[in-house]
């Protein structure tokens, strides 16, 4: 264990005295980070969905309705502004002040066929889909009311049957489908997801830096001297890994707090990052020693290395959101680049380290299977 | 003595002795490198393996310090067997590699302070361990340089000094002298001798005749993986017995010369080389007239001629049939 201790503390100090290894590490993802976030991100932060309501029935039946906006409002899952004209509030919609408009007819409270209208904005359709579904629901949720009472009275203004259908309204919940949506939008914001991607992404090139310093130093006559001295063989491989361990967690470290900091990144939970940072820290260190196990030369490694790294990348998701095709979406639960990235949506939607333990276990599944592999073939590089 | 006994295992058992082989034996692909080699060294003593290019040294070497598995064989240091695991036998052993073994991107003084820490020196110790072993190489001025910026002669020098770091009962040196300036070489000779001095034994295994002859109390001679010989100079140049040795500065159609004077009765050994003929020659001064006469029937014209007392050159052209140097 001491062996393993001087041994690693040698390479990290190489690795840090080394500019390109500190380039790729930090320097580099976080440049790019910033650069993609800037360009293609804008300010955008999750937010709530923001919607409007225009009140035409100032019935009890409507006042429910705000009333049921309203306490989306105060949970943040929503806003809310009241605007008095229906045209004022399509223009709001239209203009991108707000994602969606709620217009409660007059007579919804007693007409038989009154709906919520709903105007979208086009470029927020998810947030126009929850309003719509949102209505719906509830115009549903009154019809059987209504059926029922239609069917013992008849008379629409009968003042027993309004105030059924107020007592209803009154009691009416938001289906948790529609909750669930605006609340927990499993999409991270645009600055978090360039800073994942690309920390993710050189991650796989970091923890190179140890497991390939064995080729080298089997090229370099140095693995023979180590051999030659009473080191166990098995310390300098389990040297080689936990300097790759350590230098890819160091540098997944420095680059969270540094986009959170600098970048506005909003990792979520320091906990659960923390697992799925160090989860995909030992995914990254498996794939890259076996393919150091394979390869002959430190530079066919590194080629080797680079191409698989830039392969499970590109299947992770990291250079484009792959959200919206569900083709690729699946291929990307293949790569430990998706199960970071997915994992860190989960946060992003409010999620604790309950919600992440999929994707810390199956990048750790990762792990292990390359890791035994690995250490398998590499075994027999030690050893002389 | 003849060749034959020479050549056999010593009959002690070698209780003792700080290092002793038994018919090690190596092949690669089939091909055999190190065919029954053995051989002991006591304390103090420094025993040389001469041979040429592709003797097999360093697999011998490789074997003993424990990172070369032998296909038969057996290795003890002071009486421990030596193996891939043997951390107590490979504690005793400072092993100078042929190829320099050194990180470049450390400093001198922090090579020295990492391998005195993986010897097993405390952190304090090896400080100021690494201070002296770079006192007595000579780096103490450079300490604080990355090792890749040194002369290959200073590399040479790191890669001894990190052999010394522990103090060990053995120094195991693999040609450490190849591409050194005369200079460096000959600080590097005076530390071996200093050090065998102070009661450290020394394996040094050389191409340079004249380095064994130097540093060597008894001299291995290794050909195509055997040990052809070995014993104090004293006794192997006995080996050549009667024999006088003839180097003859020639030019011309050296080849044909060589051949014209194996026919001579007198010629025991014989080695062409680009620029002249090394010969054994029984009875030379008698011969001399004949030998010049066969050379320039052969074509060839002699330029120089010295008559020598046999050292381990002629040991080895006497054993071989051939030059240790080409
Ligand atoms: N790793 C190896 N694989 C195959 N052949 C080798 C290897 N190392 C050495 N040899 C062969 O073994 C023989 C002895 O080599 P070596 O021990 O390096 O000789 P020396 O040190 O005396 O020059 C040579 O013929 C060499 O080509
Ligand atoms: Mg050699």
């Amino acid at each position: 264990m001491r062996a393993v201790l001087i041994l690693a503390g040698k390479d990290l100090r190489l690795r840090l005295r080394d500019r390109s290894a500190v380039l790729i590490a930090v320097v580099i993802p976080f440049t790019l980070a910033l650069i993609f976030a800037t360009v293609f991100g804008g300010n955008e932060t999750p937010r709530p969905f923001a919607y409007a309501v225009t009140d035409l029935d100032r019935g009890p039946v409507a006042a429910a309705f705000v009333d049921v906006l309203d306490r989306l409002a105060e949970r943040d899952i929503v806003t809310v502004r009241r605007v008095a004209d229906p045209a004022e509030a399509a223009e709001l919609a239209d203009g991108g002040t707000i994602d969606a408009a709620f217009v409660l007819p007059a007579g919804i409270g007693t007409d038989g066929t009154a709906a919520i209208e709903v105007i979208g904005n086009v470029n927020a359709p998810t947030a126009a889909d929850v309003a719509r579904s949102l209505a719906a629901a509830f115009v549903d949720d009154l019809t059987s009311v209504r059926v029922a009472a239609v069917a013992a009275a008849g008379e629409p203004h009968d003042p027993r049957r309004i105030a059924a259908l107020a007592e209803r309204a009154a009691r009416f919940t938001p289906p948790v489908s529609v909750v669930d949506v605006s609340a927990q939008r499993r999409i991270l914001d645009t600055r978090t997801w360039f800073a994942a991607a690309m920390a993710v992404f050189f991650l796989f090139f970091t923890v190179q830096f140890g497991v390939s310093s064995l080729i080298e130093e089997r090229a370099g006559g140095t693995l023979g001297r180590l051999l030659a001295m009473p080191v166990p063989p098995g310390a300098v491989l389990t040297a080689k890994l936990l300097t790759s361990v350590l230098f890819g967690a160091s540098s997944l470290a420095v680059l969270i707090v540094a986009t959170t900091a600098f970048m506005g990144a909003s990792w979520g939970a320091p906990l659960a990052v923390a697992a799925l940072a160090g989860a995909a820290v030992l995914a990254a260190t498996g794939v890259t020693a076996v393919v150091a196990s394979l390869a002959r030369t430190a530079e066919q490694a590194g080629s080797w290395q680079a191409v698989l790294a830039m392969l499970l990348g590109m299947l992770g998701g990291v250079f484009f959101p792959i959200e919206r095709v569900p083709a690729l979406k699946a291929l990307s639960w293949a790569t430990p680049h998706g199960w970071f990235l997915g994992g860190l949506g989960e946060l992003a939607g409010g999620g604790s380290l309950r919600e992440v333990l999929p994707a810390v276990a199956a990048m750790c599944g990762f792990a292990a299977v390359t890791g035994a592999v690995a250490v398998v073939r590499l075994r027999k590089a030690v050893r002389p | 003595m003849t060749l034959r006994q020479l050549a056999a295992p010593p009959t002690s058992t070698g209780t003792g002795a700080v290092l002793s082989c038994r018919g090690l034996r190596k092949s690669y692909d089939g091909r055999l490198a190190v065919d029954g080699v053995s051989f002991d060294i006591g304390k103090g003593e420094t025993y040389g393996l001469l041979g040429p290019n592709g003797a097999g040294k360093t697999t011998v070497i490789s074997m003993v310090v424990g990172i070369l598995p032998p296909d038969a064989g057996d290795i003890r240091v002071a009486g421990l067997p030596m193996t891939l695991r043997a951390l107590a036998a490979k504690s005793r052993i400072g092993y100078v590699p042929q190829e320099i073994a050194v990180y470049p991107d450390l400093t001198g003084r922090e090579n020295l302070r990492l391998f005195a820490r993986l010897y097993g020196l405390r952190a304090a110790a090896a400080r100021a361990r690494a201070e002296e072993v770079l006192e007595v190489v000579g780096l103490s001025g450079r300490a604080g340089d990355r090792a890749g910026t040194y002369s290959g002669g200073m590399q040479r020098r790191l890669n001894i000094g990190a052999g010394l770091l522990h103090r060990p009962d053995l120094l195991i040196l693999d040609e450490p002298t190849v591409g050194v300036d005369p200079q460096s070489r000959n600080a590097i000779l005076d530390d071996v001798t200093a050090l065998s001095g102070r009661g450290v034994a020394v394996l040094y295994t050389t191409h340079y005749m004249e380095e064994a002859h130097r540093l060597c109390d008894r001299v291995g001679i290794i050909d195509a993986g055997r040990l052809v010989a070995q014993g104090t100079q004293r006794e192997l140049t006995a080996l050549v017995g009667q024999c006088d040795r003839v180097r003859l500065g020639a030019t011309g159609d050296l080849a044909s010369a060589g051949e014209a004077l194996e026919r001579l009765g007198s010629v025991r050994g014989i080695a062409v080389g680009a620029d002249g003929i090394e010969l054994l020659d029984t009875d030379a001064r008698t011969a001399l007239p004949a030998i010049l006469a066969a050379v320039s029937g052969a074509g060839a014209t002699v330029r120089s001629v010295t008559l020598e007392e046999p050292d381990l050159e002629a040991v080895f052209l006497h054993l071989t049939g051939r030059s240790l140097r080409d």
